[in-house]
């Protein structure tokens, strides 16, 4: 784990509202594994105060991606970063995805900005593995594909692609991936994530989920995103023990 | 080169910058990020008798410069303390003080007279004040009695220092400083958190599950100098001074105003090597303004 210094190469706008970001930051970058995250400091100055954490969407070489929206103080003060300027990151954090071995086809499953850690997972597949990308969005303008191979979508309003949730897509595609051995690979709001976890716990399908919490440290000390374990009475941090967890194995 | 080493009920810190308790854990993840021998304390997460498990998300949520918690006391209990925390502690070249927080007079007293035994606790700090917690802490930080007698059953039954950790949350913070010295308390830790809370404005709940949190952070300074001013002005204890530090420059501000040494807390989450900054800035500062002890900077206010 780093404190980096990071300047911004440069800020692309994907979507109305949704931005990649690509910053150098070598240190983090030789240590990054899929799934894992930053936690930045956008500021300068005590506004806003705490860092935010950002799941590692890409690595090329020093650099490093995020894949973000504009929904806060925070988001909007690194939508406005010029080339030359600095992000602070600390990172990398937290557990990745166990995406090596056991399985044939890794099956993604995002909704919204879900996607954010998948691009980073699908070049890190080894080649002999299929790859099927399902994304879930309210809208046509919510689908962001950037770095995803063989994309189904399902958007709220039937403007692209699927007309419904991606947990009902993947219900209607599984017959066709299910005579392969396969692994789910999740991330997305809450409620999605649970539907998910419901139908892979009650279909015994191999699945791992990535889930967001709000944090003050990302590194295990404030205490502040813990999340109940099925097994156990003490709660489990998504900073460290996660962000990325079996479905069977957290209660959501 | 300036003395930056200070003394506090005849326990010697390398220098006044302590890290607060709650927010570094029992040390372990934050010494990837900074060096802890280089601080002048650590006081440890709040233990109590058993584990706690705390409360459930969301735990925390920020507000203008500042962040509300309501941990929960969270903790892993005395004896997984000594057996699993204990042995990565014991190797640090700096001074600890081990927090305890609990449910009754009785469980306090238990938890010291256990913890006094480990060579490499130094001291202790009482929390008398968490105010996330239904049936400990705040209930005996308002209460004056209640402090008096935890200060003294407390101190019967170990030799090591103790500190009172004291809640703002009160109308004269004096008053139970008072108190601490008269039951022959070492030293009060000044402020715990203050009281707050944040709603949604759309789903019209509470940010946190508790409802109420623990504001701490930069909007709390000024509150923290004036229950410390206010304490040493009618009180001749030792202050901990605790409350929104983010750089040595706030340092320098809570000693002048009556801290003998400060803890930081919420920078730590920020940035985890804030306490060594703290440290060379203090040096610097005193070279630069002749100090030769950082100990002349207490209560050194001109009013």
């Amino acid at each position: 784990m780093y404190v980096e210094k990071s300047k911004v190469e440069s800020i692309q706008k994907i979507s109305e509202n949704i931005f990649l970001i690509k910053v150098l930051a070598p240190s983090i970058a030789s240590l990054v594994k899929p799934g894992q995250f930053c936690n930045i400091k956008v500021s300068e100055n005590s506004f806003p105060l705490l860092r935010r954490p950002f799941s590692i969407c890409d690595v090329e070489g020093d650099y490093l991606f995020f894949l973000f929206d504009i929904h806060g103080e925070g988001t909007k003060l690194i939508s406005k970063k010029k080339p030359g300027e600095f992000l602070e990151l600390l990172g990398p954090l937290g557990k990745g995805f166990n995406y090596n071995d056991g399985y044939d086809t890794a099956v993604i499953v995002a909704g919204g900005l879900g996607v954010a850690p998948f691009p980073l997972l699908s070049k890190n597949l080894s080649a002999n593995k299929k790859v099927i990308s399902l994304l879930g969005g309210r809208s046509k303008k919510n689908i962001v594909t950037y770095g995803l191979k063989n994309v189904l979508a399902a958007t709220d309003d039937g403007s692209e692609g699927f007309h419904g949730t991606v947990v009902e897509l993947l219900k209607r595609e599984i017959k066709n991936i299910s005579k392969d051995n396969f692994r789910i690979f999740a991330c997305g709001p809450t409620p999605m994530l649970k539907a998910l976890q419901k139908y892979c716990v009650e279909n015994n399908y191999d699945c791992q989920i990535s889930v967001e919490c709000a944090m003050a440290c990302g590194f295990g000390i404030c205490q502040g995103c813990p999340i109940d374990p099925v097994n156990g009475d003490s709660y489990l941090l998504v900073c460290k023990d996660g962000p990325v967890f079996d479905a069977k194995s957290i209660k959501l | 080169m300036a003395d930056l080493s200070i003394n506090i009920a005849g326990l010697r810190f390398k220098n006044p910058v302590l890290l607060a308790s709650g927010t570094v854990g029992y040390g372990n993840e934050i010494a990837e990020f900074t060096d802890l021998n280089k601080l002048g304390g650590i006081v440890t997460k709040s233990l109590s008798l058993k584990p706690r498990k705390g409360n459930p998300p969301p735990r925390i949520t920020e507000t203008p410069s500042g962040m509300l918690n309501a941990i929960g006391l969270a903790n892993v209990g005395v004896e997984s303390f000594i057996k699993d925390k204990i042995p990565f502690l014991k190797k640090l070249d700096t001074t600890l003080i081990c927090n305890i927080a609990a449910s009754t007079i009785e469980e306090y007293v238990e938890c010291t007279r256990i913890l006094t035994h480990e060579e490499s606790i130094h001291a202790f700090e009482i929390n008398v004040s968490c105010p996330n917690v239904r049936e400990g802490g705040l209930e005996f930080g308002n209460d004056l009695n209640a402090v008096g007698r935890i200060t003294e059953k407390v101190k019967a039954v170990t030799k090591k220092p103790i500190f009172i950790k004291l809640s703002p949350n009160v109308s004269r913070i004096s008053d139970f400083a008072k108190l601490v010295k008269e039951n022959g308390g070492d030293g009060v830790s000044a402020i715990n958190t203050l009281v707050g809370t944040a709603f949604d404005i759309y789903t019209r709940k509470p940010k946190i599950k508790n409802v109420t949190g623990g504001l701490s952070g930069p909007a709390i300074k000024p509150v923290a100098l004036a229950k410390i001013l206010e304490i040493k002005r009618n009180v001749d204890i030792p202050i901990i001074g605790i409350g929104g530090i983010m750089d040595w420059k706030d340092a320098v501000e809570i000693m002048i105003v009556g801290a003998s040494a400060f803890q930081i807390g919420t920078v730590n989450f920020i940035n985890p090597n804030a306490g060594v900054e703290i440290v060379d800035g203090l040096k610097t500062y005193c070279e630069q303004n002749s100090i030769q002890n950082i100990s002349e900077l207490t209560g050194s206010y001109q009013i």
